[in-house]
Protein backbone atom coordinates (compact mmCIF):
# COMPACT_ATOMS: atom_id res chain seq x y z
CA UNK A 1 0.00 0.00 0.00
CA UNK A 2 2.22 2.78 -1.16
CA UNK A 3 1.17 6.55 0.00
CA UNK A 4 -0.58 8.43 -2.42
CA UNK A 5 0.51 12.33 -2.55
CA UNK A 6 -1.05 15.07 -0.01
CA UNK A 7 -3.99 17.16 -1.76
CA UNK A 8 -3.53 20.78 -0.77
CA UNK A 9 -5.54 22.49 -3.46
CA UNK A 10 -8.32 23.65 -1.78
CA UNK A 11 -10.58 23.81 -4.98
CA UNK A 12 -10.00 19.89 -4.97
CA UNK A 13 -10.94 19.38 -1.62
CA UNK A 14 -14.73 21.39 -1.42
CA UNK A 15 -16.88 18.25 -1.57
CA UNK A 16 -16.09 17.81 2.26
CA UNK A 17 -18.50 19.13 4.13
CA UNK A 18 -16.16 20.87 7.21
CA UNK A 19 -14.27 22.58 4.48
CA UNK A 20 -17.68 23.55 2.52
CA UNK A 21 -19.43 24.75 5.47
CA UNK A 22 -16.01 26.90 6.31
CA UNK A 23 -15.53 28.57 3.23
CA UNK A 24 -19.69 29.29 2.85
CA UNK A 25 -18.88 31.01 5.94
CA UNK A 26 -15.88 33.06 5.44
CA UNK A 27 -13.44 31.95 2.98
CA UNK A 28 -10.31 34.14 4.35
CA UNK A 29 -10.35 32.78 7.63
CA UNK A 30 -9.14 29.42 6.03
CA UNK A 31 -5.88 30.19 4.62
CA UNK A 32 -5.00 26.51 3.78
CA UNK A 33 -6.02 22.75 3.32
CA UNK A 34 -4.58 19.69 3.07
CA UNK A 35 -5.91 15.43 2.30
CA UNK A 36 -2.93 13.51 3.55
CA UNK A 37 -2.89 9.50 4.60
CA UNK A 38 -7.04 9.95 4.53
CA UNK A 39 -7.71 12.46 6.73
CA UNK A 40 -8.71 16.32 5.92
CA UNK A 41 -6.79 19.27 7.73
CA UNK A 42 -7.80 22.60 7.93
CA UNK A 43 -6.01 25.97 8.74
CA UNK A 44 -7.89 28.36 10.08
CA UNK A 45 -6.46 31.72 11.24
CA UNK A 46 -6.09 32.18 14.97
CA UNK A 47 -8.16 34.94 15.39
CA UNK A 48 -11.60 33.13 13.71
CA UNK A 49 -11.04 30.20 15.81
CA UNK A 50 -13.65 30.25 17.70
CA UNK A 51 -16.51 31.26 15.57
CA UNK A 52 -15.18 28.88 13.16
CA UNK A 53 -15.33 25.57 16.13
CA UNK A 54 -18.93 26.88 16.89
CA UNK A 55 -20.46 27.50 12.79
CA UNK A 56 -19.28 23.26 12.64
CA UNK A 57 -20.88 22.42 16.00
CA UNK A 58 -23.78 24.06 14.96
CA UNK A 59 -23.91 22.76 11.20
CA UNK A 60 -27.32 21.01 10.48
CA UNK A 61 -26.34 18.61 7.88
CA UNK A 62 -23.11 17.21 9.88
CA UNK A 63 -22.94 18.76 13.34
CA UNK A 64 -18.78 18.46 14.26
CA UNK A 65 -20.54 17.89 17.94
CA UNK A 66 -17.98 16.17 19.49
CA UNK A 67 -14.45 17.81 20.57
CA UNK A 68 -11.71 14.43 20.56
CA UNK A 69 -8.43 16.54 21.43
CA UNK A 70 -6.72 19.52 21.35
CA UNK A 71 -3.17 19.62 21.26
CA UNK A 72 -0.32 21.48 20.22
CA UNK A 73 3.13 20.92 18.34
CA UNK A 74 6.10 23.25 18.72
CA UNK A 75 8.04 24.14 15.25
CA UNK A 76 10.46 25.99 17.41
CA UNK A 77 12.73 27.59 15.98
CA UNK A 78 10.72 28.63 13.19
CA UNK A 79 8.08 31.05 13.11
CA UNK A 80 4.63 30.91 14.06
CA UNK A 81 6.01 28.63 16.07
CA UNK A 82 3.15 27.10 17.79
CA UNK A 83 0.52 25.20 15.53
CA UNK A 84 -2.45 24.51 18.18
CA UNK A 85 -4.73 20.98 16.65
CA UNK A 86 -8.17 20.48 17.24
CA UNK A 87 -9.28 16.70 16.44
CA UNK A 88 -13.28 16.88 15.87
CA UNK A 89 -15.98 13.98 15.19
CA UNK A 90 -19.44 14.25 14.17
CA UNK A 91 -21.20 11.86 15.83
CA UNK A 92 -24.39 11.64 13.88
CA UNK A 93 -21.91 10.99 10.21
CA UNK A 94 -18.79 9.80 11.99
CA UNK A 95 -16.93 12.64 9.94
CA UNK A 96 -13.56 13.49 10.94
CA UNK A 97 -11.87 16.57 10.82
CA UNK A 98 -8.66 18.53 12.16
CA UNK A 99 -8.93 22.37 12.37
CA UNK A 100 -5.27 23.76 13.06
CA UNK A 101 -4.59 27.43 13.86
CA UNK A 102 -0.79 28.86 13.67
CA UNK A 103 0.04 30.87 17.06
CA UNK A 104 3.35 33.01 17.02
CA UNK A 105 5.62 32.79 19.31
CA UNK A 106 6.93 36.23 21.65
CA UNK A 107 3.52 36.02 23.45
CA UNK A 108 1.55 32.40 22.57
CA UNK A 109 -2.30 33.37 22.76
CA UNK A 110 -5.21 31.99 21.13
CA UNK A 111 -9.03 32.14 21.99
CA UNK A 112 -10.49 29.37 24.30
CA UNK A 113 -13.06 27.75 22.71
CA UNK A 114 -14.53 26.25 26.40
CA UNK A 115 -17.26 28.31 25.29
CA UNK A 116 -18.11 25.85 21.99
CA UNK A 117 -17.37 22.50 23.62
CA UNK A 118 -16.80 22.39 27.88
CA UNK A 119 -14.61 19.40 26.79
CA UNK A 120 -11.94 21.68 26.22
CA UNK A 121 -11.45 22.71 29.59
CA UNK A 122 -8.99 20.25 30.42
CA UNK A 123 -7.01 19.83 27.26
CA UNK A 124 -6.71 23.80 26.99
CA UNK A 125 -4.86 23.40 30.71
CA UNK A 126 -2.42 20.80 29.45
CA UNK A 127 -1.72 22.62 26.34
CA UNK A 128 -1.04 25.85 28.60
CA UNK A 129 1.02 23.67 31.17
CA UNK A 130 3.04 22.06 28.85
CA UNK A 131 3.68 24.60 25.83
CA UNK A 132 2.82 28.05 27.85
CA UNK A 133 0.14 28.68 24.78
CA UNK A 134 -2.65 30.90 27.10
CA UNK A 135 -6.40 30.37 26.30
CA UNK A 136 -8.22 33.98 26.87
CA UNK A 137 -11.62 33.41 28.29
CA UNK A 138 -10.98 29.94 29.59
CA UNK A 139 -12.78 29.99 32.93
CA UNK A 140 -9.61 28.54 35.11
CA UNK A 141 -6.27 28.81 33.06
CA UNK A 142 -4.29 27.08 35.79
CA UNK A 143 -1.37 23.93 35.81
CA UNK A 144 -2.82 20.87 35.36
CA UNK A 145 0.27 18.64 35.44
CA UNK A 146 2.77 19.89 36.79
CA UNK A 147 3.19 21.32 40.28
CA UNK A 148 2.04 25.18 40.29
CA UNK A 149 5.64 26.60 40.89
CA UNK A 150 7.18 24.34 38.28
CA UNK A 151 8.81 26.96 36.20
CA UNK A 152 9.07 26.18 32.27
CA UNK A 153 6.94 24.47 30.15
CA UNK A 154 8.07 20.90 29.50
CA UNK A 155 6.75 19.81 25.98
CA UNK A 156 8.49 23.03 24.22
CA UNK A 157 11.46 22.04 21.92
CA UNK A 158 13.64 24.15 23.70
CA UNK A 159 13.24 22.03 27.11
CA UNK A 160 15.79 19.53 27.45
CA UNK A 161 14.84 16.13 27.90
CA UNK A 162 16.24 15.68 31.39
CA UNK A 163 15.08 19.05 32.45
CA UNK A 164 17.20 22.01 33.79
CA UNK A 165 19.47 20.41 36.43
CA UNK B 1 -26.64 23.46 35.51
CA UNK B 2 -27.46 21.04 38.79
CA UNK B 3 -30.31 22.15 40.57
CA UNK B 4 -29.48 22.23 44.33
CA UNK B 5 -31.90 21.41 46.96
CA UNK B 6 -32.62 24.76 48.86
CA UNK B 7 -30.97 24.27 52.17
CA UNK B 8 -27.27 24.37 50.03
CA UNK B 9 -25.19 26.91 50.60
CA UNK B 10 -23.47 28.60 47.43
CA UNK B 11 -19.71 27.37 46.78
CA UNK B 12 -17.09 29.97 48.47
CA UNK B 13 -19.10 30.86 51.35
CA UNK B 14 -18.38 29.65 55.10
CA UNK B 15 -20.70 27.40 55.73
CA UNK B 16 -19.41 24.68 53.47
CA UNK B 17 -16.47 22.09 54.15
CA UNK B 18 -13.27 21.27 51.90
CA UNK B 19 -12.74 17.80 52.19
CA UNK B 20 -9.70 15.66 50.41
CA UNK B 21 -10.61 12.99 49.21
CA UNK B 22 -7.39 11.27 48.29
CA UNK B 23 -4.92 10.63 46.41
CA UNK B 24 -4.53 7.78 48.27
CA UNK B 25 -7.79 6.85 48.90
CA UNK B 26 -8.99 3.42 48.10
CA UNK B 27 -11.81 4.16 46.06
CA UNK B 28 -10.33 6.94 43.55
CA UNK B 29 -8.14 4.20 41.72
CA UNK B 30 -4.62 4.90 41.83
CA UNK B 31 -3.95 8.75 42.67
CA UNK B 32 -6.59 11.03 42.17
CA UNK B 33 -6.96 13.49 44.40
CA UNK B 34 -10.47 15.12 44.35
CA UNK B 35 -11.41 18.48 46.69
CA UNK B 36 -14.64 18.44 47.84
CA UNK B 37 -16.65 21.25 48.66
CA UNK B 38 -19.60 19.99 51.17
CA UNK B 39 -22.31 20.69 53.29
CA UNK B 40 -23.28 18.34 55.46
CA UNK B 41 -23.88 15.58 53.15
CA UNK B 42 -24.24 17.22 50.30
CA UNK B 43 -21.61 18.30 47.32
CA UNK B 44 -21.43 21.49 46.54
CA UNK B 45 -18.66 21.47 44.37
CA UNK B 46 -15.94 18.71 43.02
CA UNK B 47 -12.41 19.45 42.08
CA UNK B 48 -9.96 16.62 40.39
CA UNK B 49 -6.27 17.31 41.08
CA UNK B 50 -4.58 15.47 38.56
CA UNK B 51 -0.93 14.76 37.79
CA UNK B 52 0.94 13.07 40.48
CA UNK B 53 1.36 10.40 37.94
CA UNK B 54 2.71 12.48 35.48
CA UNK B 55 6.09 10.83 34.18
CA UNK B 56 6.41 12.93 30.75
CA UNK B 57 6.00 9.93 28.27
CA UNK B 58 4.76 12.55 25.38
CA UNK B 59 8.03 14.49 25.84
CA UNK B 60 10.24 10.99 26.47
CA UNK B 61 8.54 9.59 23.22
CA UNK B 62 10.44 12.53 21.22
CA UNK B 63 13.92 11.19 22.48
CA UNK B 64 13.64 7.28 20.91
CA UNK B 65 13.39 5.95 17.82
CA UNK B 66 9.82 5.11 16.48
CA UNK B 67 10.14 1.25 17.64
CA UNK B 68 11.01 1.97 21.06
CA UNK B 69 7.98 4.03 21.63
CA UNK B 70 5.98 0.37 22.02
CA UNK B 71 7.08 -0.12 25.70
CA UNK B 72 6.05 3.63 26.82
CA UNK B 73 2.41 2.81 25.38
CA UNK B 74 1.65 0.10 27.90
CA UNK B 75 2.50 2.33 30.96
CA UNK B 76 -0.25 4.75 30.00
CA UNK B 77 -3.53 2.60 30.24
CA UNK B 78 -2.22 -0.26 32.48
CA UNK B 79 -5.21 -1.95 32.35
CA UNK B 80 -5.39 -2.41 28.64
CA UNK B 81 -1.68 -2.25 27.37
CA UNK B 82 -2.34 -3.65 23.97
CA UNK B 83 -5.33 -1.23 22.71
CA UNK B 84 -2.37 1.07 23.45
CA UNK B 85 0.13 -0.92 21.46
CA UNK B 86 -2.30 -1.17 19.02
CA UNK B 87 -3.35 2.25 18.60
CA UNK B 88 0.06 3.49 18.44
CA UNK B 89 1.41 0.66 16.08
CA UNK B 90 -1.84 1.16 13.39
CA UNK B 91 -0.74 4.65 13.77
CA UNK B 92 2.66 4.54 12.41
CA UNK B 93 1.49 1.89 10.26
CA UNK B 94 -0.51 4.60 8.93
CA UNK B 95 2.31 6.74 8.39
CA UNK B 96 4.53 4.55 6.89
CA UNK B 97 1.75 3.33 4.61
CA UNK B 98 2.27 -0.26 5.60
CA UNK B 99 -0.24 -3.03 6.32
CA UNK B 100 -0.14 -6.24 7.94
CA UNK B 101 -1.52 -9.65 6.56
CA UNK B 102 -4.36 -10.88 7.92
CA UNK B 103 -3.77 -13.25 10.44
CA UNK B 104 -1.55 -10.41 12.04
CA UNK B 105 -4.57 -8.29 12.01
CA UNK B 106 -6.97 -11.01 13.49
CA UNK B 107 -4.57 -11.77 16.00
CA UNK B 108 -4.70 -8.57 17.36
CA UNK B 109 -7.90 -8.55 17.19
CA UNK B 110 -8.23 -11.68 19.57
CA UNK B 111 -5.59 -9.91 22.15
CA UNK B 112 -7.53 -6.18 21.93
CA UNK B 113 -10.98 -8.61 23.08
CA UNK B 114 -9.10 -10.53 25.66
CA UNK B 115 -7.88 -7.10 26.72
CA UNK B 116 -11.10 -5.70 26.92
CA UNK B 117 -12.41 -8.74 29.03
CA UNK B 118 -9.40 -8.11 31.25
CA UNK B 119 -9.93 -4.11 31.62
CA UNK B 120 -13.90 -4.68 32.30
CA UNK B 121 -13.25 -7.55 34.79
CA UNK B 122 -10.60 -5.21 36.79
CA UNK B 123 -13.52 -2.56 36.23
CA UNK B 124 -16.50 -5.05 37.75
CA UNK B 125 -14.37 -6.32 40.57
CA UNK B 126 -13.37 -2.76 42.19
CA UNK B 127 -16.80 -1.04 41.08
CA UNK B 128 -18.59 -4.29 43.21
CA UNK B 129 -16.06 -3.92 45.87
CA UNK B 130 -16.42 -0.03 46.72
CA UNK B 131 -19.40 -0.88 47.18
CA UNK B 132 -19.81 -3.35 49.28
CA UNK B 133 -20.08 -6.45 47.27
CA UNK B 134 -16.52 -8.16 48.55
CA UNK B 135 -17.01 -11.67 46.51
CA UNK B 136 -16.98 -10.02 42.99
CA UNK B 137 -13.94 -9.26 43.46
CA UNK B 138 -12.66 -12.16 43.93
CA UNK B 139 -14.76 -14.15 41.22
CA UNK B 140 -13.42 -11.76 38.55
CA UNK B 141 -9.77 -11.56 39.33
CA UNK B 142 -9.94 -15.26 39.00
CA UNK B 143 -10.89 -14.94 35.71
CA UNK B 144 -8.61 -12.31 34.96
CA UNK B 145 -5.52 -15.06 36.26
CA UNK B 146 -6.66 -16.92 33.06
CA UNK B 147 -6.67 -13.69 31.05
CA UNK B 148 -2.63 -12.85 32.28
CA UNK B 149 -1.62 -16.14 31.74
CA UNK B 150 -3.09 -16.51 28.77
CA UNK B 151 -0.81 -13.16 27.80
CA UNK B 152 1.98 -14.49 29.45
CA UNK B 153 1.58 -17.24 27.10
CA UNK B 154 1.99 -15.72 23.67
CA UNK B 155 3.94 -12.69 25.11
CA UNK B 156 6.36 -13.21 28.06
CA UNK B 157 4.49 -11.06 30.28
CA UNK B 158 1.24 -10.74 32.23
CA UNK B 159 0.64 -6.53 32.22
CA UNK B 160 3.62 -4.51 30.28
CA UNK B 161 2.82 -7.27 26.89
CA UNK B 162 4.39 -5.03 24.17
CA UNK B 163 3.12 -7.60 22.16
CA UNK B 164 1.84 -5.85 18.66
CA UNK B 165 5.19 -4.36 17.13
CA UNK B 166 4.75 -1.74 13.94
CA UNK B 167 4.22 -4.10 11.11
CA UNK B 168 3.09 -6.90 12.97
CA UNK B 169 3.30 -8.72 16.22
CA UNK B 170 6.36 -9.65 18.04
CA UNK B 171 6.14 -13.25 18.07
CA UNK B 172 3.74 -15.90 16.57
CA UNK B 173 1.48 -17.49 19.27
CA UNK B 174 2.63 -20.69 20.70
CA UNK B 175 1.25 -24.39 19.61
CA UNK B 176 -1.10 -24.59 22.20
CA UNK B 177 -2.42 -21.16 22.56
CA UNK B 178 -5.87 -21.15 20.46
CA UNK B 179 -6.67 -24.34 22.29
CA UNK B 180 -6.59 -22.72 25.78
CA UNK B 181 -8.28 -19.24 24.44
CA UNK B 182 -11.02 -21.27 23.37
CA UNK B 183 -11.32 -23.27 26.48
CA UNK B 184 -11.40 -20.12 28.55
CA UNK B 185 -13.94 -18.78 25.75
CA UNK B 186 -16.50 -21.71 25.92
CA UNK B 187 -16.06 -21.29 29.84
CA UNK B 188 -16.50 -17.64 30.30
CA UNK B 189 -20.35 -16.73 29.77
CA UNK B 190 -21.09 -18.70 32.41
CA UNK B 191 -18.93 -16.98 34.58
CA UNK B 192 -20.29 -13.95 33.53
CA UNK B 193 -23.80 -15.14 34.69
CA UNK B 194 -22.54 -15.93 37.99
CA UNK B 195 -21.42 -11.85 38.06
CA UNK B 196 -24.62 -11.09 36.76
CA UNK B 197 -26.41 -12.97 39.55
CA UNK B 198 -24.87 -11.65 42.61
CA UNK B 199 -25.44 -7.88 41.04
CA UNK B 200 -27.69 -7.59 38.89
CA UNK B 201 -30.52 -8.17 40.95
CA UNK B 202 -29.23 -7.52 44.17
CA UNK B 203 -31.12 -4.69 45.79
CA UNK B 204 -28.44 -3.10 47.75
CA UNK B 205 -26.30 -3.18 44.09
CA UNK B 206 -29.52 -1.69 42.99
CA UNK B 207 -30.08 1.35 45.54
CA UNK B 208 -26.69 2.22 45.12
CA UNK B 209 -26.64 2.41 41.07
CA UNK B 210 -30.11 2.95 39.90
CA UNK B 211 -30.34 7.10 39.59
CA UNK B 212 -27.11 8.01 40.54
CA UNK B 213 -24.97 9.98 38.24
CA UNK B 214 -27.04 10.45 36.04
CA UNK B 215 -25.43 11.84 32.50
CA UNK B 216 -27.50 12.98 29.70
CA UNK B 217 -26.89 12.33 25.88
CA UNK B 218 -26.23 16.02 25.28
CA UNK B 219 -24.29 16.86 28.25
CA UNK B 220 -22.27 13.57 28.15
CA UNK B 221 -21.50 14.49 24.27
CA UNK B 222 -20.45 18.37 25.19
CA UNK B 223 -18.21 16.83 27.86
CA UNK B 224 -16.16 14.75 25.69
CA UNK B 225 -17.07 11.35 27.35
CA UNK B 226 -16.30 8.60 25.85
CA UNK B 227 -16.81 4.70 25.66
CA UNK B 228 -19.55 2.88 28.41
CA UNK B 229 -20.14 6.47 29.51
CA UNK B 230 -21.16 8.29 27.16
CA UNK B 231 -23.32 4.62 25.45
CA UNK B 232 -24.61 4.17 28.79
CA UNK B 233 -26.73 7.98 28.03
CA UNK B 234 -27.67 6.23 24.78
CA UNK B 235 -25.40 7.72 22.50
CA UNK B 236 -24.77 4.75 19.84
CA UNK B 237 -21.07 5.11 18.96
CA UNK B 238 -18.64 2.64 18.84
CA UNK B 239 -15.48 2.67 16.73
CA UNK B 240 -14.82 -0.39 15.91
CA UNK B 241 -18.02 -0.65 14.02
CA UNK B 242 -18.43 3.24 12.98
CA UNK B 243 -14.58 3.46 11.70
CA UNK B 244 -13.14 -0.37 11.46
CA UNK B 245 -9.49 -0.89 11.97
CA UNK B 246 -7.42 -3.90 11.91
CA UNK B 247 -10.31 -5.94 10.25
CA UNK B 248 -12.98 -5.80 12.82
CA UNK B 249 -15.25 -5.43 9.50
CA UNK B 250 -15.10 -8.75 9.77
CA UNK B 251 -17.06 -9.44 12.75
CA UNK B 252 -20.11 -9.39 13.92
CA UNK B 253 -21.64 -7.85 17.38
CA UNK B 254 -24.18 -5.73 19.03
CA UNK B 255 -23.18 -2.34 20.42
CA UNK B 256 -25.50 -1.96 23.75
CA UNK B 257 -26.72 1.15 24.53
CA UNK B 258 -27.85 2.17 27.94
CA UNK B 259 -31.22 4.71 28.58
CA UNK B 260 -31.07 6.28 31.60
CA UNK B 261 -27.25 7.16 31.56
CA UNK B 262 -26.74 6.48 35.45
CA UNK B 263 -24.17 4.29 37.05
CA UNK B 264 -26.51 1.51 36.41
CA UNK B 265 -26.84 2.17 32.93
CA UNK B 266 -23.36 1.85 32.32
CA UNK B 267 -22.73 -1.09 34.48
CA UNK B 268 -25.01 -2.84 31.90
CA UNK B 269 -23.46 -1.50 29.14
CA UNK B 270 -20.10 -3.09 30.57
CA UNK B 271 -21.51 -6.40 31.42
CA UNK B 272 -23.38 -7.06 28.13
CA UNK B 273 -19.58 -5.53 26.19
CA UNK B 274 -18.24 -8.60 27.84
CA UNK B 275 -20.47 -10.91 26.54
CA UNK B 276 -20.09 -9.43 23.22
CA UNK B 277 -16.13 -9.28 23.55
CA UNK B 278 -16.20 -12.90 24.32
CA UNK B 279 -18.18 -13.95 21.32
CA UNK B 280 -15.33 -11.98 19.07
CA UNK B 281 -13.14 -14.03 20.07
CA UNK B 282 -15.16 -16.88 19.47
CA UNK B 283 -15.33 -16.07 15.72
CA UNK B 284 -11.36 -14.68 15.64
CA UNK B 285 -10.80 -18.24 16.69
CA UNK B 286 -13.52 -19.97 13.92
CA UNK B 287 -12.00 -18.25 10.93
CA UNK B 288 -8.62 -17.82 12.21
CA UNK B 289 -6.86 -17.33 8.76
CA UNK B 290 -3.54 -18.95 7.80
CA UNK B 291 0.26 -17.18 6.87
CA UNK B 292 2.45 -14.90 8.02
CA UNK B 293 1.76 -12.68 11.05
CA UNK B 294 4.39 -9.79 10.14
CA UNK B 295 3.98 -7.27 7.18
CA UNK B 296 6.97 -7.77 4.70
CA UNK B 297 8.71 -4.39 5.17
CA UNK B 298 12.15 -5.71 6.03
CA UNK B 299 13.67 -1.88 6.65
CA UNK B 300 10.56 -1.77 9.36
CA UNK B 301 10.20 -5.15 10.95
CA UNK B 302 13.12 -7.28 12.62
CA UNK B 303 14.00 -10.16 10.55
CA UNK B 304 13.73 -13.42 11.83
CA UNK B 305 16.06 -14.97 14.57
CA UNK B 306 16.66 -18.10 12.22
CA UNK B 307 17.01 -15.98 9.03
CA UNK B 308 19.80 -13.63 10.76
CA UNK B 309 22.08 -16.72 11.14
CA UNK B 310 21.93 -17.82 7.49
CA UNK B 311 21.48 -14.51 5.41
CA UNK B 312 23.96 -11.40 5.35
CA UNK B 313 21.06 -8.96 4.79
CA UNK B 314 18.87 -10.19 7.37
CA UNK B 315 21.67 -9.29 9.75
CA UNK B 316 22.26 -5.99 8.19
CA UNK B 317 18.43 -4.94 8.63
CA UNK B 318 18.83 -5.93 12.18
CA UNK B 319 21.75 -3.82 12.84
CA UNK B 320 20.16 -1.08 10.85
CA UNK B 321 16.82 -1.04 12.55
CA UNK B 322 18.45 -1.41 16.31
CA UNK B 323 21.17 1.23 15.69
CA UNK B 324 19.09 3.56 13.66
CA UNK B 325 15.43 3.10 13.70
CA UNK B 326 13.76 3.62 10.11
CA UNK B 327 12.45 7.00 8.87
CA UNK B 328 9.05 7.87 8.55
CA UNK B 329 7.53 9.90 5.28
CA UNK B 330 6.77 13.47 6.82
CA UNK B 331 2.99 14.17 7.71
CA UNK B 332 0.76 13.17 10.58
CA UNK B 333 -1.70 11.31 11.63
CA UNK B 334 -4.88 10.82 14.29
CA UNK B 335 -5.47 7.20 14.92
CA UNK B 336 -8.76 6.07 17.07
CA UNK B 337 -9.36 3.24 18.69
CA UNK B 338 -12.36 1.97 20.99
CA UNK B 339 -10.60 1.26 24.12
CA UNK B 340 -12.26 -0.17 27.31
CA UNK B 341 -12.85 3.19 28.41
CA UNK B 342 -13.69 5.23 25.40
CA UNK B 343 -12.13 6.72 22.61
CA UNK B 344 -8.36 6.18 22.57
CA UNK B 345 -6.47 8.33 20.29
CA UNK B 346 -2.52 8.77 19.35
CA UNK B 347 -1.71 11.99 17.35
CA UNK B 348 1.36 11.53 15.79
CA UNK B 349 3.56 13.93 13.95
CA UNK B 350 6.98 13.13 11.89
CA UNK B 351 9.30 14.93 10.33
CA UNK B 352 10.77 12.70 8.20
CA UNK B 353 13.46 11.34 10.63
CA UNK B 354 13.78 7.93 12.46
CA UNK B 355 12.58 9.95 15.93
CA UNK B 356 8.38 11.34 16.45
CA UNK B 357 8.59 14.78 16.18
CA UNK B 358 5.29 15.17 18.46
CA UNK B 359 3.27 12.31 19.82
CA UNK B 360 0.22 12.82 21.48
CA UNK B 361 -2.28 10.40 23.65
CA UNK B 362 -5.63 11.35 23.75
CA UNK B 363 -7.00 9.44 26.58
CA UNK B 364 -10.30 8.42 26.90
CA UNK B 365 -9.77 8.89 30.92
CA UNK B 366 -8.99 12.41 30.77
CA UNK B 367 -11.88 13.22 29.00
CA UNK B 368 -14.22 10.84 30.98
CA UNK B 369 -13.03 12.70 34.34
CA UNK B 370 -14.31 15.74 33.28
CA UNK B 371 -17.69 14.80 33.71
CA UNK B 372 -17.14 13.60 37.36
CA UNK B 373 -18.67 17.34 38.36
CA UNK B 374 -21.67 17.31 35.92
CA UNK B 375 -22.67 14.03 37.50
CA UNK B 376 -21.24 14.53 41.04
CA UNK B 377 -22.51 17.92 42.47
CA UNK B 378 -25.65 18.17 44.24
CA UNK B 379 -25.12 14.95 45.64
CA UNK B 380 -24.08 12.97 48.33
CA UNK B 381 -20.63 11.79 49.32
CA UNK B 382 -20.99 8.37 49.12
CA UNK B 383 -22.13 8.86 45.34
CA UNK B 384 -18.97 10.15 44.78
CA UNK B 385 -17.40 6.53 44.75
CA UNK B 386 -20.20 4.95 42.47
CA UNK B 387 -19.53 7.39 39.84
CA UNK B 388 -15.97 6.66 40.42
CA UNK B 389 -16.02 3.41 39.84
CA UNK B 390 -18.62 3.88 36.73
CA UNK B 391 -16.28 5.93 34.61
CA UNK B 392 -13.82 3.25 35.11
CA UNK B 393 -10.58 5.86 35.58
CA UNK B 394 -7.34 4.98 35.25
CA UNK B 395 -4.72 7.59 36.52
CA UNK B 396 -1.88 6.49 34.58
CA UNK B 397 -3.83 7.27 31.04
CA UNK B 398 -4.69 10.64 32.78
CA UNK B 399 -1.56 11.54 33.59
CA UNK B 400 0.41 10.03 31.28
Amino acid sequence: MALAPAITDIEQLKSHPALARLLGWNATAVPAAKFDRDELTIWVEKSFIREACAILRDDPACPFNYLCDLTCVDWYPSEPRFEVVYHLLSIPTKERVRLKARVDGSSPAIESVTSVWPAANHYEREVFDLFGVRFTGHPNLQRIMMPDNWEGHPLRKDYPVEGYR
Amino acid sequence: MTQFPATVAEPGQDKTLVLNMGPQHPSTHGVLRLVLEIDGETIVRIRPDIGYLHTGIEKTCEAKFYQQVVPLTDRIDYLCPMTNNLTYCLAVEKLLGIEIPPKGQWMRVLMNELTRINSHLVWLGTHAMDLGAMTVFLYCFREREDILRLFEMVSGQRMMTSYFRIGGLALEPPIGFFDKVKKFADRFPGNVDEYEGLLTGNPIFLMRTKGVGLLSAEDAIALGAGGPTLRGSGVDIDLRRDDPYTGYENFKFKVPLGKDGDVFARYVCRVQELRESIGIVQQALAGMPEGPTKADAPKVVLPDREKMKTQMEALIYHFKIITEGFTVPAGEVYQAVESPRGEMGYYIVSDGTAKPYRVHMRGPSFANLQSLAKMCEGHLIADVVAVIGSIDVVLGDIDR
